[in-house]
């Protein structure tokens, strides 16, 4: 179980990744760190829909990691980046502790429009605040590794690294997450949360470990946002925030664990050249993308993967 | 529990409006009983079966398990001092294997706050599911998804769910309500030989009186939410309310009783 085919597959693609990053083109470099960073969130919201749950409100945590990590840097001197993960993830995991306990109680609509209502609270906040920056946020130091400060196309590499270690990194311990007692309670709450309680587990309990969860994914996808970016500002909380993430989450699908990674870059390859190539459309370009997915493949992305997999097996 | 009961209920009602779904219930199991619950619709066997689980609580009256007072506690924690239930409609995992559905059910029994990093699918707990699927004659069905299973076959998964985690008590709640006449007593052997194995005291709520008369030693019978008849199975069948409300003439003849039958409306 340790490492089964799917951990052995996504450490193989992280090696691969890592091989190539020193020699990828610089916009790539920031584009692709980007979309993992995004791909952590996604993850979560993925966990999250495992269990019929979906969250309008992933920009919270995700504000939070960045905003967590951009606080410590800037008020207290802190520049390590493992430190500045490590603060930004348990920053928002508490704070998904607590809301948790509301949101646990919760289903369907009820659930989403919750977790958007909490996001909503954390941006109004954010752009009320002038020691925050208020709209226009804050920039962000150049982190160090260990000591380590990198600077130019290193430290944007050094960053890519990181973030890609932690994305398939995550990856493989959702897949272990799922596969355990908890993670597949998860999967039958989805269908009967009553038997499950019938059997002697708490459907609470499991639900509030998926949000924690989801939540300091979320906080690590923005912390290296924000690290990649070098700046922070409310956006990364708000609800067009929240609703990308359950977008791209619908675009990837839910069946495996690698498909949010898939998903995410695939998501910012098509915006960054929508927007290029089609600067006042974009938009239409990327809901001709999720509709064309609704309609011809239902399973997300992903199922283009499982029907490969079918037909060579 | 020195007197041998394992379940008792003292006084217990419960109405919704003016509906009275339960009626100064008082009953008293001993352990390794096999007790036949009937009653016609809406006479308040369900809801007994709900009450005693936890799903209701009621508005008076007291519910005990082994001497211990369980009236306030909630059925997660009914289900963990050893009370398990199957249910009318089967309350299964559709999207899962029914495999899967069986390890769920038995990592949960095993582990009472669930792992987020232990796999579900360990070589014992699978031991475990195959020999419960074998118990009740599931292999062919073991690795197919519950969806896509006839009712037949989830009622049996239903019922293997319940059997998981060793229970002291079940309760049925109509274990051959959806199944066609000629399955009804095959699935109930399965079910009552997986029940000898484990020495549980089983409750059954059962309309099909043919399955009552052959599995149950003891019948309650129900109206209108209050406890009509109480005792051995024949005895009870025989009683003149149960005939007029519940059992009807049928299987009053085959009883062998004679004189009020056609009073049976």
């Amino acid at each position: 179980m340790a490492f089964d085919r799917t951990s052995l597959l996504l450490l193989g693609a992280l090696i691969a990744t890592l091989v190539a990053g020193p020699f990828l083109p610089a916009w790539f470099t920031f584009l692709a760190t980007v979309a993992l960073s995004k791909a952590l969130v996604v993850l979560g919201v993925m966990l999250l829909m495992r269990a019929g749950l979906v969250s309008f409100g992933q920009g919270l945590y995700y504000g939070i990691g960045a905003y967590g990590a951009g606080l410590a840097a800037n008020m207290l001197g802190i520049r390590d980046a493992f430190l500045l993960l490590a603060l930004g993830v348990a920053a928002s995991a508490v704070v998904a502790a607590i809301v948790s306990v509301l949101l646990a109680r919760y289903r369907d609509i009820f659930f989403a429009m919750l977790s958007l209502a909490f996001s909503m609270i954390f941006y109004g906040l954010l752009v009320r605040s002038a020691a925050l920056g208020s709209t226009d946020g804050f920039n962000l130091p150049p982190a160090n590794f260990a000591g380590w400060s990198p600077v130019g196309a290193t430290g944007r590499s050094a960053v890519f690294m990181l973030t890609a270690v932690l994305a398939f990194l995550a990856a493989i311990g959702a897949h272990r997450y799922l596969k355990s007692t908890l993670g597949m309670i998860g999967e039958a709450i989805r269908t009967n949360e009553i038997r499950v309680e019938y059997l002697g587990a708490s459907v609470r309990r499991a639900i509030q470990i998926k949000v924690v969860l989801a939540a300091a994914l979320a906080g690590a996808g923005g912390v290296l946002t924000a690290l990649a970016a070098s700046h922070i500002d409310p956006g990364l909380a708000y609800w067009t925030t929240s609703g990308e993430f359950v977008f791209v989450a619908l675009l990837s699908g839910t069946a495996h664990v690698a498909a949010p990674l898939i998903g995410c870059m695939l998501f910012e390859l098509i915006r960054t050249f929508a927007v290029q190539y089609a600067p006042y459309t974009w938009q239409m370009v990327v809901g001709a993308s999720m509709l064309a997915v609704i309609m011809f493949l239902p399973g997300g992305l992903w199922s283009l993967v499982r029907m490969r997999l079918r037909r060579t097996a | 529990m020195s007197d041998g009961l394992i379940l008792e209920t003292r006084g217990v009602s419960l109405s919704f409006g003016a509906v009275v779904a339960a009626q100064d219930v008082s009953v008293a199991v001993r352990s390794g009983e096999a007790v036949g619950i009937i009653g016609a619709n809406g006479a308040g066997k369900t809801t007994f079966v709900n009450i005693v689980t936890g799903y209701l609580k009621p508005d008076s009256g007291r519910i005990f398990y082994g001497g211990e007072d369980i009236t306030p506690l909630s059925p997660r924690d009914i289900t963990r001092r050893g009370i398990r239930r199957s249910f009318q409609i089967p309350q299964l995992f559709l999207d899962l294997l029914a495999r899967e559905n069986l390890l769920i059910a038995i990592a949960i029994a095993e582990e009472p706050s669930p792992s987020p990093w232990r796999p579900l699918d360990t070589a014992s707990r699978r031991a475990e599911a195959d020999a419960v699927s074998s118990r009740m004659g599931l292999e062919p069905y073991r690795d197919r998804e519950v969806r896509v299973l006839p009712q037949g076959v989830r009622k049996l998964i239903d019922i293997a769910m319940s059997l998981t985690g060793r229970p002291r008590l079940l309760l049925l709640d109509e274990p051959t309500s959806g199944i066609s006449a000629d399955e009804k007593f095959e699935i109930m052997d399965r079910v009552m030989n997986a029940l000898k194995e484990t020495a549980v005291t089983v409750l059954f709520v059962e309309h099909d009186m043919e399955i009552v008369e052959r599995y149950a030693r003891r019948v309650i019978a129900f109206f209108d939410g209050r406890v009509i008849a109480d005792g051995p199975t024949a005895q009870v069948l025989s009683a003149a309310d149960v005939r007029r409300y519940v059992v009807g003439t049928e299987i009053y003849r085959r009883a062998g009783a004679v004189g009020e039958a056609n009073a049976v409306g």
